[in-house]
């Protein structure tokens, strides 16, 4: 935390590039973060979560240990994009915007990745899968199941 | 540092190496959709194999060339042989073409798209006469997927920063002229002549100026912006460099969306060689012109392409739009004058400067010049990212360069301008995509999205889509668009859950008219569009919905029944274990039935239902459909 506060120093400018790393660093904005923030920069916390909540980046709650996004743009919308959400929901028990109980699996949707080439695209962390079809999700979702287990 | 002098004779030579190499290399399209469709599992598997087996060879990974539809590509280099491009190479074919071409006598024509170079080759033609090429006009791409876009020296080669250079030496005002002359309009949706935006700038009081490059592309559904940023990321900066001189600007500011992270990267690297190369800084080859850059991330809000909304978020507040006048040219970020230009746009002026304003408007019609970028996607064959003269019309985009539609289905609809744009109908292909005839339409250039459907779209659901779309991206400021685009979603979803009443045709547009006049920024002002066109253009759908409860295209669920057919099942239970709700009964080898009541209208039961029984269909009103899969067996039996 230090490190980041150091780094843009006390320029209002910098408040989202500031909660972006501080999202980066700890996965999400804590009220503790948030707090440490507007003593060192003397932006109200209030004035903080103004901020925060606007923009659909920024979560308040720990993520989960993978992040499934899944595009409806409209390039991803036209070629069933919609399927591909609702089995990733029902695969996942959850609803967009919400953590497995497990807290393994994130469910985000998505405006478009660039990707509208290749539709429909299903990003699970930093890796696209691309033309996916609800029948190819489960085997990709189950890959990093998979991953898990092995690792505890 | 490296004079600029000193390292345009670098390039030179590192280029003309690179040509006439005598180690095979290997250009493998790594950009965000080539990775997207394998190429990095081929990347490493043949580096891999280079690497085991010591073969001398030379890896680049370059951006796209625009055929994302045979992603991954890879042009191939070999010793005394026309270079090839490949496409749809996986990890294996990559090692084939290593192993029967560049050290063997096979071309693997198989995967060949083409000669990028001079040369014969048998059975391989030239990678231009590529149908899905033949009728582009590459220039602002003319380095994607050729270059590698993290050296800078690949840049400078090819003519880089001349363009600069040569602003440098005619001065400011002679550059404008140029930039005026070419007719240059703005790339980013609304096509506003960037001359114009430059002189108010220019005229405005005051001595510290901005520039920001709007690199947010929020038109869910495209991807120009981030295939130029990725693939050639110092055409777009040279760009920046022209404007900041030309504007007299000090500071200048990239706002890039944070879901590309790539091209980010790739920005980031750029801009540390600019400065490695004396072209960022105090007194930029001793012209007296200073000027630094600062890469912004946005943070997902669409809103915030919007000129005022921008600036407010660079500025570390909400991204809420303000009333215009006063124009950011005269009061923007800080209070300062301000100029926002989009990606391409500011892509195309290393072009202008350097080859001339009579070159650039060679193409393009009367009031539009110059080529535009499309990012084709949807129910087309050849989708990827294309360059066209303006004026081309929309069915040799669709037809001659997207090879048309897929699976023999019919044309619907195009779609362009995304959320602020419309749905132009099959009868009207022979439109010239320009800024004007576009307009007339009802749709909107937009800043290259082209979205192609067909009879398997519902046009309601895609009015829907895009309502909910701008619904959600709302900032609430005025209550037109606030309240306007909930109260037409609203419509809209009775309408497709088949509780719709005609009379809801004529109070959409009394709403829209409200939400188009009583939005303070361009995306209330424009979020009724995709609704207007679609009503105007495919009103019968819409009474089909209504009258009959039934959805043409079968996508709006709730007018979807389904049902199994007795003389083909076998009641072999797939179907009722899939079902999520257990709506599905019968005994075992006998046939199933759905429950209507119980029925969610999920379609697992149709997906699931082998391909040898297809046994379950569908209805919508008085319309059956059977699967296709079905039809072919039944043609063949
Ligand atoms: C809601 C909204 C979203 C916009 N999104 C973008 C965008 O993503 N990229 C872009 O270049 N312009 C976008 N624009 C247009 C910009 O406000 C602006 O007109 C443009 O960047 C100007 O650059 P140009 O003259 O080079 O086109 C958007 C406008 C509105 C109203
Ligand atoms: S038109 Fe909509 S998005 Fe634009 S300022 Fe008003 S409420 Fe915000
Ligand atoms: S619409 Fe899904 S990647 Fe663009």
């Amino acid at each position: 935390m230090k490190h980041i506060l150091s780094q843009h120093l006390g320029k209002r400018s910098s408040l989202i590039p500031f909660l972006q790393d501080i999202q980066k660093e700890f996965g999400y904005l804590s009220t503790k973060a948030i707090d440490e923030l507007s003593r060192s920069t003397d932006i109200s916390a209030n004035e903080i979560y103004g901020v925060a909540t606007f923009y659909t980046q920024f979560r308040f709650s720990p993520p989960g240990e993978h992040t499934v996004r899944v595009c409806q743009g409209t390039a991803c919308h036209v070629r069933r994009g919609r399927q591909i959400l609702n089995e990733v929901e029902q695969q996942l028990k959850i609803k967009a915007g919400q953590t497995t109980e497990d807290r393994k699996f994130d469910l985000e949707r998505v405006a478009c990745l660039g990707c509208c080439a290749l539709a429909p695209v299903v990003v699970v962390d930093d890796k696209v899968h691309a033309r996916m079809t609800a029948k190819k999700i489960s085997s990709v979702l189950s890959q990093y199941k998979g991953r898990q287990t092995r690792k505890k | 540092m490296t004079s600029l002098q000193e390292a345009f004779t670098k390039a030179r030579i590192q280029w003309d190496k690179l040509q006439d190499s005598k180690v095979p290399i290997f250009f493998v399209g790594a950009a965000t959709c080539g990775r997207a469709a394998g190429a990095s599992e081929m990347l490493e598997r043949l580096r891999g194999y280079i690497k085991a087996k010591s073969v001398d060879a030379l890896v680049i990974e370059v951006g796209c060339l625009g055929l994302c539809y045979l992603e991954p590509l890879v042009i191939v280099h070999k010793p005394g042989a026309p270079r090839v491009c490949y496409g749809n190479v996986g990890p294996d074919e990559i090692i084939a073409i290593l192993e029967n071409h560049v050290l063997g006598n096979d071309p693997c024509a198989q995967w060949a798209l083409g000669k990028v170079t001079a040369g014969e080759l048998e059975g391989i033609g030239d990678f231009n006469e590529h149908p899905m090429l033949r009728r582009q006009v590459r220039r602002i791409l003319r380095n994607c997927g050729l270059i590698d876009p993290e050296n800078s020296y690949h840049y400078l080669a090819r003519d880089g920063y001349r363009g600069f250079l040569k602003a440098l030496e005619i001065g400011p005002g002679k550059t404008l002229e140029e930039v005026k002359a070419s007719g240059l309009r703005g790339r980013g949706g609304a096509g506003f002549p960037t001359w114009r935006k430059w002189q108010f700038c220019r005229n405005a009081p005051g001595e510290t100026k901005y520039l920001i490059c709007n690199a947010d592309e929020g038109d869910p559904g495209a991807f120009m912006n981030r295939s130029l940023i990725e693939g050639d990321p110092h055409a777009v900066l040279e760009g920046v460099l022209i404007a900041g001189f030309t504007l007299g600007a000090s500071q200048g500011y990239i706002y890039c969306r944070a879901e590309y992270p790539l091209a980010i990267h790739r920005l980031e690297l750029a801009i540390g060689q600019m400065r490695e190369l004396g072209l960022l800084g105090e007194n930029i080859q001793a012209s007296g012109f200073s000027f630094d850059l600062t890469i912004k991330k946005g943070a997902g809000a669409f809103v915030c392409g919007e000129e005022t909304a921008l600036i407010a978020s660079i500025e570390g507040g909400r991204g809420m739009p303000r009333p215009r006048p006063p124009f950011p040219a005269e009061s923007g970020l800080w209070g300062k004058p301000t100029v926002i230009q989009n990606v391409e746009s500011l892509g195309n002026l290393p072009l202008i400067l350097n080859n001339g304003a009579k070159w650039y408007a060679q193409y393009g019609s009367e009031s539009s010049k110059g080529t535009k970028t499309f990012a084709l996607a949807g129910k087309v064959e050849r989708t990827g990212l294309v360059e066209v003269p303006l004026g081309i019309t929309l069915k040799d985009v669709i037809y001659d360069i997207g090879g048309g539609i897929p699976s023999d289905k019919v044309l619907k609809a195009v779609q362009t301008g995304g959320p602020s744009g419309g749905c132009i109908p099959a009868e009207k292909m022979d439109l010239t995509v320009d800024y004007e005839s576009l307009t007339e339409a009802g749709s909107i250039m937009g800043s290259g999205g082209m979205i192609v459907l067909d009879e398997d779209n519902c046009m309601v659901d895609i009015a829907k889509y895009f309502l909910s779309f701008t619904q959600e991206e709302s900032c609430g400021k005025c209550p037109p668009c606030r309240v306007g685009t909930r109260a037409m979603l609203s419509i809209l979803e009775r309408i497709s859950a088949g509780e719709g009443e005609m009379a809801d045709l004529d109070k959409l547009e009394t709403i829209a008219q409200t939400v188009k006049d009583g939005s303070l920024c361009g995306l209330g002002q424009t979020a009724p569009n995709p609704v207007l066109t679609t009503l105007r253009y495919f009103r019968k759908e819409y009474e089909d919905h209504i009258e009959k409860c039934r959805c043409p295209a079968f996508v709006c669920s709730q007018m979807i029944s389904y049902h199994i057919d007795r003389d083909r099942c076998t009641g072999c239970g797939a179907c009722a274990r899939i079902c999520p709700v257990k709506a599905i009964s019968g005994e075992a080898k006998k046939p199933h039935v759905i429950d209507q009541h119980v029925c969610i209208h999920c379609g697992a039961c149709l997906s699931t239902c082998p391909d040898v029984y297809a046994a379950v269909y569908r209805r919508s009103g008085e319309l059956t459909r059977y699967e296709a899969r079905r039809e072919k067996r039944d043609k063949t039996n």
